[in-house]
């Protein structure tokens, strides 16, 4: 079949792109040539039988139609094109480039094509699907011979050299995963049962979670619906395996006939061969691990820009208040200089930076002048984290909590907290001593004075200062809220379907951005505000902008919910973690995927950004820390010691202590200088992509510190790097 | 199927299958029901799988019903209603057959609705902030320890609280006794250690009751002793309320017939029971209580009452402490004392009598000092073999002390020389501010210029050895053989209002011993007075250099109401002396006449009051427990350096 060029499907066409440049790479399309001659015998009949059943009507199913016909005759059957034909109702000469030729040059020339080992990528892009019409299991051998044809490829893979075997046995999974569901979908039930029963505990044990979801799925009715399984038949598994390995595998399919095995693996799996020595074992565990295997090495080649953005030239007012209290302090003039090395290093251009209005952003207002002005006089004051000075950690616990605390977020300059609840309200919270207050109603603004200087104040109604405020307006489970970067609204994302935006004027909704329909797990706001993400159960992450009802980009490509997002620090990027073990950065300019970063082995909770912008920091339900490196999309560091949930990362504000807050009642901090400062960059790794990770965790560790039943699922520092840890208190 | 994943898997076998389709009337063939059964497995594990998305990202470990019916809800299947209830229901099997349910019962509605203890509403959602480490290093909290406020309590525990506050503060005497030991002994309470110590903290409230006065401090002293009890900071606020019983002029005594005396003796005595087994909880304790007692002491305008409650108190303390405070303070306060003592009219009687009180509760203490005293030196100096062992042999039963001025008080007298020999082994282990001990020769000197005879006499007798477990038996059975001194216990009771009617006239001459430890030989005073009262005076400067009262003592004889002082000498040479002592006393334990012969230093001056005691004070921020309104206020602080 792989003589017919294929589309995978009309969803992923840019994945069988991919197949055709590796097919120029390697030497496929001869390979091809001989698997068509190979498997038509057997499987023909029934394709041609499942084809028959679909062959009615629309002209679409004609064209597939024609394009099994063209097959058939390609590999002289002569009498089943006879056959097919007439059953199908089509005149003799419908084979003859007369009624169909557009479409049928097209179908021989790249069927030629591909035979003939060309580079006609262009060609093979629009197809005619026929795979869609020749359902992915409908072709089946001999159920009986399941079994012996997995556990020859056992025997045969335990046999190998020690340094291909670990390469090879990355194949086990996602063809045991296939045959099985073959099997199923065949309506071979018991044969389905013991092919379970017997290789289910040979697997990894990191696709446990997936392989429960597969057990308890036994008839092809179940099949339909089931997302799980839909990922799998959509999406090829992809794997890296050295061209060794590889070839040494395709001999062995090829001399035993093992055509079963052979059609699987190039129906449903992309094998990514690369150049050079085999991977070690535990190369291959650290990426491996997600729903649809290793990322593919060309996805990860794209340039991302992830220097940051110019800061914006703020004339620092010298006013004398600050110098009063630099006065105080018996230390006047030292503040000038440091004023003088931050403007001067903002006017550096990085050269990983992306433009400064690749996307455009919101122009800055007074008020976040003044905050910037804020932040930078705050920063002078910050204190330098290291190994030998860890932060100070205070911890906000949630009391009375008992409708279930999901979500909490600071504002940046931590002044108020917000939580989000179970019971669909969100609640925000002043930390300091100034109240929250909301506008006056509008009859009342009415009879302000507009001129007064203190006009500002006296628009708030002092009648309904409070420490804390109830939003109400959601009607599910609030899962992720996100104060904007000047602290006048708030995102709530919720099991509604919805994300609302709050003012925090007036402590009113403000908009309900519909799109989701489904649970929506997070959102955040972009560093630079106007912006959002959010991401949820419908798989896509959608880019809104607070002022559009609909969203502006839709990132979709992950196979399960995405469980959170994050934008990256110069708001040209968002970082999406999803529950198929993968996480993806996204251009928000054009909304392609620009890395696939794999090697968690559960659902991802928790992404950070350092604050450089060069690297990125994901926990997940397995209680791993992972890095990476987004410049050069390698994985640089795993932090093992968590041993539940991470439900929180961050980083200090300059970078040197990553903190993580997780389900198991800790907060462990953990050294980030080190574990980016170790990293290995030779032109190897860079190029494949192979990472050798040292097991330094224990090194890294710089504290534990518990709480007392109290799970941490938010973290912030301040902008003096002081560690703000929250939770929930759960008798 | 069933034998494969049984142990994963909610399975509904068949028959259920069958049973149910039966319960609705509806009739099924074997091979339907088996169809049915294995898709409803399917869709339930399906409907689980979704719902524990739900539970992690509502960030909990326990999957709840509701996420269940939220998986149901998304996969377009009505939701199941009536199983929100946080607890977990209870699933029974019935007897006969193999039926299973979920027991549900009946709920009266009326009763519910008519019921009188309301539920109470739920407290409000709020965040509280604590720094949790400083520096990443832990600070000196325990960590994460919950404000006690919000610590809900079980309603068992409630109960048990109850209970006990009301078996303890009611009538009857049995049932108390009861719920004291379990006090005492009960494991499980520490969440109601602070709603106890509340209780504990009404003494103020209640200060007309000596019985429930009574009945808290039995309370205290039961939560004192129970071992599986941790005080932590709590041990302040009980102190706080025992002090209150030891020193305050309680209503309850201005009826005469009312005996708080007992009350402030018990008092004294739980106050060293605390101070000696949980002292090491709050720093500065001791420190703060010592300055307390002293305050409530050198206050003229206080009554009397609350000076033997200081007294006592000092004495429950230990005769370091006696030493320390009330030794330096007694010429000073003696005048108060003997200004009342001399007061023979009518309407002084009440206070007279308390003036004896205080008097009594004097006498005892300074013995105790003496005596105390006197051992350590023997036990430092020579060991057991020396002569000086007289000195402890003494008795200082507190029966003797004040005859016939109060009911005596039973339990002070034993407890106190436990503690008193447990503060000599314990004695290093608090130590005092730099702080220069009067000797003893001296010291004896002066306070027998108080109290005259009675203070030898008692000194030198009594049957009392009870405790001195410490001693070799071969001194106790020499003190039992030392012939009692020349005056007799009676004779003390006959002698001390006619002793003070000595002193009244000429405090030291007239009042010279029978019995002969002193005059001491005395050297280099540089006065022109006569040998007694320049040993008393000389003595008296150097107290007084010792403590920064010097200058309250030089207010002359003037005998007002309370005058402030009598001793008005001032010293101006350096003090050395040396101290001969010879006496019979002595004489009579030594092998041969061997002099007692000490030589003393001048003494530096003391600092005054240690500023250390206060250092506790200092203001902790971001502290647990504080009441809601002024979170914010705390947080300024906190929120500055953000």
């Amino acid at each position: 079949f792989r003589a017919v060029p294929d589309d995978g499907g009309l969803v992923d066409a840019d994945e069988d792109k991919d197949i055709k440049t590796e097919a120029s790479n390697d030497s496929w399309g001869n390979n091809n040539a001989n698997d068509g001659r190979l498997l038509s015998p057997s499987p023909g009949s029934s394709a041609s039988a499942g084809s028959n059943k679909s062959a009615a009507g629309a002209s679409e199913e004609q064209q597939t139609l024609l394009a099994v016909l063209q097959f058939l005759r390609k590999n002289k059957l002569t009498e089943s094109v006879e056959i097919l034909r007439r059953e199908a109702g089509l005149p003799e000469d419908s084979l003859e480039p007369k009624g169909a030729d557009s479409l049928l040059s097209r179908v021989t020339a790249s069927s030629t094509a591909g035979a003939q080992a060309p580079t006609k990528v262009a060609a093979g892009e629009d197809q005619p699907d026929v795979n869609v019409v020749l359902s992915a299991y409908s072709q089946q051998g001999d159920p009986a011979l399941y079994e012996v044809y997995y556990s020859g490829l056992k025997r045969f893979i335990e046999s190998v050299l020690d340094c291909h075997r670990a390469e090879l046995s990355q194949v086990f999974y996602p063809l045991f995963v296939h045959m099985y569901l073959e099997l199923v979908y065949n309506n071979h039930e018991s044969e389905a049962k013991a092919f379970f029963e017997k290789f289910s505990g040979d697997q990894e044990c990191y696709y446990e979670d997936d392989l429960r979801v597969l057990s308890s799925l036994t008839k092809k009715e179940h099949m339909r619906g089931n997302e799980t399984l839909l990922d799998f038949r959509t999406s090829k598994f992809v794997l890296r395996i050295s061209r060794d390995s590889y070839q040494l595998l395709k001999r062995h399919l090829q001399e035993r006939q093992n055509n079963q095995i052979w059609n699987i693996i190039q129906e449903h799996l992309y094998i990514d061969i690369f150049d050079g020595m085999p991977r070690s074992k535990s190369q291959i565990d650290a990426m491996s691990g997600s729903l649809a295997g290793e990322a593919k090495r060309e996805a990860n080649k794209a340039k991302v820009y992830y220097g940051l953005l110019k800061e914006p030239e703020i004339e620092l007012p010298l006013d004398d208040e600050d110098e009063e209290a630099e006065n105080e302090e018996g230390k006047p003039k030292k503040k000038k200089p440091k004023k003088d090395s931050l403007g001067s290093k903002s006017k550096k251009q990085d050269p990983n930076a992306p433009s400064q209005n690749r996307i455009p952003l919101p122009e800055l207002k007074d008020s976040d002048k003044l905050d910037k002005i804020m932040y930078m006089k705050e920063a002078t004051k910050r204190i330098r984290l290291g190994p030998d000075n860890l932060p100070s950690i205070c911890f906000y616990s949630f009391l009375n909590a008992y409708q279930g605390l999901t979500a909490v977020d600071f504002t940046d300059d931590s002044s108020l907290i917000a939580g989000g609840f179970a019971d669909s309200t969100v609640r925000v919270w002043s930390v300091t001593p100034k109240k929250l207050r909301k506008v006056k109603s509008a009859a009342d603004l009415n009879l302000i004075d507009k001129e007064s200087d203190d006009v500002l104040e006296r628009i708030m109604d002092e009648k309904t200062a409070s420490e804390s405020k109830i939003l109400c307006g959601h009607s599910g489970p609030v899962y992720g809220i996100s104060f904007s970067p000047d602290r006048n609204y708030l995102l709530s994302s919720s099991e509604d379907g919805t994300v609302r935006l709050w003012s925090l004027q007036t402590f009113t909704c403000l908009v309900g951005y519909k799109g989701h329909n489904y649970p929506v797990w997070d959102t955040q706001f972009s560093p630079h505000g106007y912006y959002f993400v959010s991401g949820g159960h419908d798989r896509v992450a959608r880019l809104w902008a607070t002022d559009h009802y609909q969203p502006l980009r839709m990132f979709s490509g992950h196979l399960a919910d995405v469980t959170c997002t994050r934008f990256h620090p110069n708001s040209n990027y968002v970082a999406t973690g999803s529950s198929d073990r993968t996480i993806r950065l996204w251009d928000v300019l054009n909304g392609n995927c620009v890395r696939i970063f794999t090697g968690h082995k559960g659902p991802i909770h928790a992404l950070a950004f350092s604050p450089n912008g060069k690297f990125l920091a994901s926990g997940a339900t397995d209680g791993r820390v992972l890095l990476w490196d987004i410049g050069h999309g390698l994985m640089v560091g795993e932090l093992k010691g968590h041993t539940d949930t991470i439900y929180s990362l961050r980083f200090s504000r300059d970078g040197e202590i990553l903190a993580s807050g997780s389900m198991d009642n800790t907060v462990r901090l953990w050294d980030a200088t080190k574990a980016f400062d170790d990293l290995e960059t030779d032109d190897f790794t860079a190029a494949t992509g192979h990472i050798h990770l040292q097991d330094n965790s224990q090194e890294l560790l710089l504290g534990t510190y518990m709480t007392k039943s109290t799970p941490v699922i938010h973290l912030h520092f301040t902008r003096r790097n002081l560690l703000l840890a929250a939770g929930a208190y759960n008798p | 199927m069933a034998d494969r994943e049984e142990r994963r898997f909610a399975e509904i076998s068949r028959e259920s299958v069958k049973f149910m389709a039966e319960s609705t009337g509806v009739e099924l063939g074997d091979d339907v029901a088996g169809l049915l059964a294995e898709d409803v497995c399917y869709r339930l594990r399906e409907a689980t799988q979704s719902s524990s998305q739900f539970m992690r990202h509502a960030k909990r470990r326990k999957l709840t019903v509701e996420d269940f019916n939220r998986a149901l809800h998304w996969s377009n299947v009505e939701a199941i209603c009536g199983y929100g209830a946080q607890d977990t229901l209870p699933f029974r099997s019935a007897k006969e057959g193999e039926l299973f349910f979920i027991e549900d019962r009946d709920i009266n509605l009326v009763e519910l609705a008519l019921a009188t203890n309301i539920p109470k509403g739920c407290a409000e959602t709020m965040v509280r902030v604590n720094v949790s480490y400083m520096d990443g290093k832990g600070n000196l909290e325990p960590q994460g320890t919950v404000p006690s406020a919000v610590q809900s309590l079980s309603d068992d525990l409630l109960k048990y609280y109850q209970q006990i506050t009301r078996a303890i503060l009611g009538e009857d005497p049995h049932l108390m006794k009861v719920a004291l030991l379990d006090l005492q002994s009960n494991a499980k309470i520490a969440a109601l250690l602070p709603y106890f110590v509340y209780v504990i903290s009404g003494v103020k409230s209640v200060s007309h009751d000596l019985e429930q006065l009574n009945r808290l401090l039995h309370m205290v002293k039961s939560l004192v002793q129970n071992p599986y009890l941790y005080l932590g900071s709590y041990i302040r606020s009980l102190v706080s309320s025992v002090m209150y019983c030891i020193l305050e002029p309680l209503a309850a005594s201005i009826n005469p017939l009312n005996d708080h005396w007992t009350l402030r003796d018990y008092a004294a005595l739980l106050l060293s029971h605390i101070f000696w087994t949980h002292g090491d909880l709050v720093s500065g304790l001791y420190h703060q209580i010592l300055v307390s007692l002293q305050k409530v002491l050198s206050d003229p305008v206080r009554p009397l009452c609350s000076h033997y409650g200081a007294v006592v108190g000092l004495h429950a303390l230990g005769w370091k402490a006696v030493e320390r405070v009330l030794f330096p303070h007694l010429p000073a306060y003696w005048a108060n004392l003997q200004a009342v003592l001399d007061d023979y009219s009518v309407s002084n009687a009440q206070v007279k009598a308390d003036g004896h009180k205080v008097y009594g509760a004097i006498l005892v203490a300074v013995e105790r000092l003496l005596k105390m005293k006197a051992l350590s030196l023997s036990q430092q100096s020579d060991g057991g073999s020396s002569g000086q062992t007289g000195f402890a042999g003494g008795s200082i039963c507190y029966r003797v002390s004040s005859p016939g001025l109060s009911p005596p008080p039973e339990p002070l007298s034993e407890a106190t020389l436990g503690i008193a020999s447990h503060l000599q082994a314990g004695g290093a282990g608090c130590p005092l501010e730099e702080w220069t001990p009067v000797p003893l020769p001296a010291m004896y000197c002066e306070l027998y210029s108080f109290f005259g005879d009675s203070l030898a006499v008692r000194f030198s007798t009594g049957p009392g050895f009870s405790s001195y477990s410490a001693l070799k038996s071969s001194q106790l059975s020499d003190a039992r053989k030392e012939p009692p001194g020349p005056t007799s216990n009676p004779d003390t009771t006959r002698k001390m209002p006619q002793l003070t009617a000595n002193l009244n006239i000429s405090p030291r001459h007239d009042g010279s011993p029978r019995t002969d430890p002193t005059p001491p030989s005395l050297a280099a005073t540089g006065s022109g007075r006569s040998l007694t009262r320049s040993c008393s005076s000389s003595s008296s400067v150097q107290r007084s250099r010792s403590s920064s009262r010097s200058g309250q003592r030089s207010a002359g004889l003037s005998r007002d109401v309370f005058p402030k002082a009598r001793f008005t000498s001032s010293q101006t040479g350096p003090p050395a002396f040396s101290f001969l002592i010879g006496g019979r006393q002595m004489g009579l334990r030594c092998q041969g006449r061997r002099p007692f012969q000490t030589n003393f230093a001048p003494t530096p001056p003391l600092s005054a009051v240690p500023p250390r005691a206060y250092a506790h004070k200092l203001p902790v921020i971001g502290r647990v427990g504080k009441p809601v309104r002024r979170w914010a206020c705390s947080h300024y602080s906190l929120h500055l350096p953000l």
